[in-house]
């Protein structure tokens, strides 16, 4: 018997909130999510994510909303009714179980025949490449093997929904991009939705289809990996986003249009206006990416700081006034060398707010 | 390498280490001659004005077995034990899981209240509790016995089990729920396997205070419901009556009961959790 | 799922979701038999013989109190008690601080705790036994000293105000030192040899490091050792010299109830004894309030 996911077409978060005290974690959260969709929840720690992905688990019982699998109401459901499968930030699997016990708790929960449990564990095994393993106590893997059995417990069931909670943050630097790449593969061989709960910009840029960013118990901006890197719709999604560089500027005309002139320090520089702009202060919003040594750039700056980093050279220069700015250059720049820096207008956004 | 904290070379601190360490072997030497002479003299025949007897039997045990109705007494004294780790597991664990896992108004006076019952001496409480058993009827039989004795051991086993449920991850049981256990699978799939230590350990700790609690007993128990170690104070206290070895024969049987069982209980646990690291209020107030 | 849903949900968040937020759930309520038990065998036998020390045989509400204090045959035993609980305590403290810190840093405790432990196992009244047995006048102990010829005929040992004393030493020193000890190893190891490395000896540590971070320990330590003390009883009865000069409080309220059967007096003089190991209690944690009470280790959790 196969592991493919049950059938259904959406998940429905509607309007979820969630206070502790006084204190509103979750201040109204509506998502909808599709089967075979990969949704991470990006921000920073405190900023609801795994609250939101705890409602729909069901450990944490709502304030108010509704959550609902196509046209059921699930979220009155006590936890082990919901069906979904879940991979925890430090794994907890049992540790008083094998590996194979581990994987096949969910089964036996739900009363499958042993041939069956043993046959679907042996499978979900083989799926995340542990099958020499089965007989270990949790205690003698390691982080990434435990991190392999976790996963394979949350998918051995068939979740419709798998929930991962910021699964690879126990693990060093290299096993963290090797599990990317298994994660992604897994999902794609089940067809599951996937709610993938992260801080770090680079996996949820790299594993999902659509992005949540999260603020403050509230979702500032939902959409693909590529829409939300080139252009995020607020400001502090933006720094958060990567966006090192943000100047105070002003234009003197109301926009809608492509291209906005700001004025910043005693320069100016063309810019592309998120949203319409009244006249007056704004920001721009600059990666150090983008940013770099060229003949026609609008800042003049001279190098404070340079190191290599294998692509490019990454520095910080400042202008006459003595703003830093973070910037690449291709070739090696010197400390105390003068340059002038600039980028595309489309890479320089422009934000209705002070920063 | 050299290890700093431990340094210390000069003659003064070679002396003070030396004194420390002769202190405890004096101790340990007092302490083997306060058993041994105990044991020694329940095998006498004749011991008068000598270091040993003049010779040994092991005839007094057999007076003791008789004379003091050693059967009967021992009869008692397991049911008591019996019922006091049962009733104090039952009632115990649960509570303990209750402290550990919620956070809920009048929680500090909750905790308050498991540990007044084994700071106050046995004594303070064991008068006023045996009054109020006497007048229900219950004071004299082995119930009365048995429910004085849950007063220090319930609140033991509790503040005992909580840490060893505090280290259980919450989200292991988390994990159990999301993939379909309902609260009784958790119990006895998850809990159950992991705090088996932990419970063990408690229940074995009542079972040896329960032997050796005189005090509670001393004040509860009637003709009918005495446990070993009251039996053995009322036959010290009459000394003269009978003959000494017998009474060390006596003495000996009640050390060999409890001394089993902390034999066993330290298999599982710290000895220094049997003073009872968890009645002190520190972590909780700190 | 508009307004017409929201009457549903304000019913739906009842009072039971109210409590469920405020941590009071079915779990919570598991703690219910225990505190009931507890609440009945304890707490209300107390309150109860609080009323009953209030209602004396004869005479008005406080006549027992007044009895109490103006008998010098019973309030005597306060300073009597007073006189063996406080030296014994003090001492089996001021033993334990030293060993324990030797203790801690060795490998195997495990052997040293496990003999240890067996004389409070053992109890008091296993221990009284032995005492009139080893501290007799043809006992180990005087014999060992005639042979070694520091006396000349038998000590007596037994029977008096040192009988009681060593009895609490025996069956104390174990019970203060395994406390200590748990407190001693609690103490991360890291910051003494911080202090080493920023040139503190031996006793610069143990005045600046240890002893500030035992304090708080060492306080609650002295009350529990404190106030097994003052309850003495078995010791004192069978190695003491119950009539005379180890008449303690417990003699005192254990003849009121099963030899005078004035069960009020008892009451009264059980709620003297908690008075004052209540007194002596908070007068030392309160004494604390002026120590370190925060963690024993580092920077981390």
């Amino acid at each position: 018997m196969a592991i493919i996911s049950k059938d259904f077409r959406a998940l429905r978060l509607d309007n979820v909130q969630r206070d502790f005290g006084a204190f509103n974690a979750l201040k109204g959260i509506t998502l909808d999510i599709a089967r075979g969709e990969f949704v991470a929840l990006l921000g920073p720690s405190g900023c609801g994510k795994s609250t939101a992905l705890n409602c729909v688990a069901g450990l944490l019982p709502l304030t108010d909303g509704t959550i609902s699998l196509d046209d059921t109401r699930i979220d009155q459901l006590s936890p082990e009714h919901r069906g979904f499968g879940m991979v925890f930030q430090n794994y907890a699997l049992f540790p008083h179980m094998t590996v194979a016990r581990n994987v096949g708790f969910g089964l036996a929960m739900r009363g499958e025949s042993k041939a069956n449990i043993v046959e679907r564990v042996a499978e979900a095994l083989r799926l995340v490449r542990l099958e020499g393993q089965a007989d270990k106590l949790p205690g003698q893997l390691s982080g990434g093997q435990q991190q392999r059995v976790a996963i394979a417990r949350a998918i051995v069931v068939a979740p419709p929904l798998v929930m991962m909670d910021e699964p690879l943050s126990n693990l060093d630097a290299k096993l963290r991009l090797e599990m990317r790449a298994e994660i992604r593969r897994i999902h794609a061989h089940l067809g599951s939705a996937t709610i993938y709960v992260t801080h770090d910009q680079d996996e949820a840029l790299s594993l999902a289809d659509r992005i949540v960013v999260m603020r403050q118990g509230e979702v500032r901006q939902v959409g693909t990996p590529e829409a939300l890197y080139a252009r995020p719709a607020t400001l502090d999604v933006a720094e958060f986003m990567g966006f090192r560089n943000l100047l105070p500027g002003r234009i003197d005309t109301g926009t809608q249009g492509a291209a906005a002139v700001v004025t910043v320090e005693d320069t100016s520089c063309t810019g592309t206006p998120v949203g319409p702009l009244q006249p007056g202060a704004v920001t721009l919003a600059i990666r150090p990416d983008d940013l770099s040594p060229r003949d026609d750039g609008p800042f003049a700056a001279h190098v404070e700081q340079v190191e290599y980093r294998g692509r490019a050279f990454f520095g910080i220069a400042a202008t006459g006034r003595g703003t830093s700015l973070h910037f690449h250059s291709p070739v090696r720049v010197k400390q105390g060398e003068a340059l002038r820096l600039g980028a595309d207008p489309d890479r320089i956004l422009i934000y209705g707010a002070a920063p | 390498m050299r290890d700093i904290s431990t340094g210390e070379s000069s003659i003064l601190d070679r002396i003070w280490i030396l004194a420390v360490w002769t202190f405890v072997g004096f101790f340990i030497l007092n302490l083997i001659g306060v058993v041994g002479a105990v044991l020694v003299d329940s095998f006498a025949t004749r011991w008068l004005g000598t270091w040993l007897p003049t010779g040994f039997t092991w005839h007094w045990y057999l007076d003791a077995w008789q004379e003091f109705q050693l059967g009967k007494i021992l009869t008692v004294t397991f049911e008591v034990v019996g019922a006091v780790v049962l009733i104090s597991g039952v009632l115990g664990v649960p509570a303990a899981y209750a402290l550990s896992r919620r956070d809920f108004p009048g929680k500090q006076a909750v905790m308050l209240l498991f540990l007044l019952p084994l700071l106050v001496p046995p004594m303070t409480i064991g008068i006023p509790l045996a009054t109020v058993l006497y007048r229900f009827g219950v004071g004299g039989t082995i119930w009365g016995v048995i429910l004085a004795n849950l007063v220090p051991s319930l609140p033991f086993v509790i503040l005992i089990t909580i840490p060893f449920i505090d280290q259980i991850d919450q989200r292991v049981e988390a994990a159990a729920r999301v993939f379909g256990a309902n609260t009784f699978k958790l119990f006895v799939y998850v809990l159950m396997p992991l705090l088996t230590p932990g419970i063990l350990a408690a229940l074995l700790l009542v079972l040896v205070r329960t032997i050796a609690m005189f005090e509670l007993t001393f004040l509860t128990s009637g003709p009918t419901s005495q446990t070993l170690v009251v039996a053995l104070y009322y036959a010290v206290d009459a000394a003269g009556v009978r003959a000494g070895q017998s009474v060390d024969a006596m003495a000996m049987i009640y050390m060999a009961t409890t001394l089993i069982w902390l034999l066993i209980a330290l298999r599982f646990v710290n000895p220094t959790q049997i003073v009872g690291r968890q009645a002190t209020p520190a972590g909780h107030d700190a | 799922m508009t307004d017409a849903a929201l009457p549903h949900r304000a019913a739906s968040a009842s009072l039971r979701q109210r409590l469920a937020r405020r941590g009071v759930d079915a779990t919570t309520l598991l703690v219910l038999p225990a505190a009931l038990t507890i609440l009945g065998l304890f707490v209300y036998p107390f309150l109860e013989g609080l009323v009953l020390s209030l209602l004396p045989k004869t005479g008005g509400t406080f006549s027992n109190y007044a009895k109490f204090f103006s008998d010098p045959f019973l309030y005597q035993t306060i300073p009597t008690t007073l006189g063996i609980a406080v030296p014994a305590t003090l001492a089996n403290i001021l033993l334990s601080v030293p060993v324990a810190l030797r203790v801690r840093k060795m490998k195997r405790q495990r052997f040293l705790t496990t003999i240890l432990v067996i004389p409070i196992t053992l109890g008091t009244v296993l221990v009284a036994e032995g005492l009139l047995n080893y501290l007799g006048p043809q006992g180990w102990l005087n014999r060992t000293l005639i042979t070694l010829h520091l006396i000349s005929h038998p000590v007596r040992l037994v029977h008096n105000y040192w009988g009681v004393f060593w009895s609490l030493v025996i069956s104390g020193f174990p019970f203060t030192f395994l406390l200590t000890l748990s407190y001693v190893t609690g103490i991360d190891p890291s910051l003494e040899r911080a202090a080493s490395t920023l040139g503190a000896g031996p006793r610069a540590r143990f005045r600046t490091i240890l002893l500030p971070l035992m304090a708080s320990g060492l306080a609650i330590t002295f009350c529990l050792s404190f106030v097994q003390a003052f309850a003495v009883f078995p010791s004192a009865v069978l190695v003491g010299s119950p009539a005379g000069s180890t008449r303690v409080i417990s003699i005192a309220a254990f003849q009121a109830a099963y030899e005078t059967y004035d069960d009020s007096l008892a009451s009264s003089i059980a709620m003297i004894m908690a008075a004052i190991q209540l007194v002596i209690v908070v007068l030392v944690l309160a004494g604390r309030g002026f120590l370190y009470r925060g963690p024993a280790s580092g920077g981390k959790g």
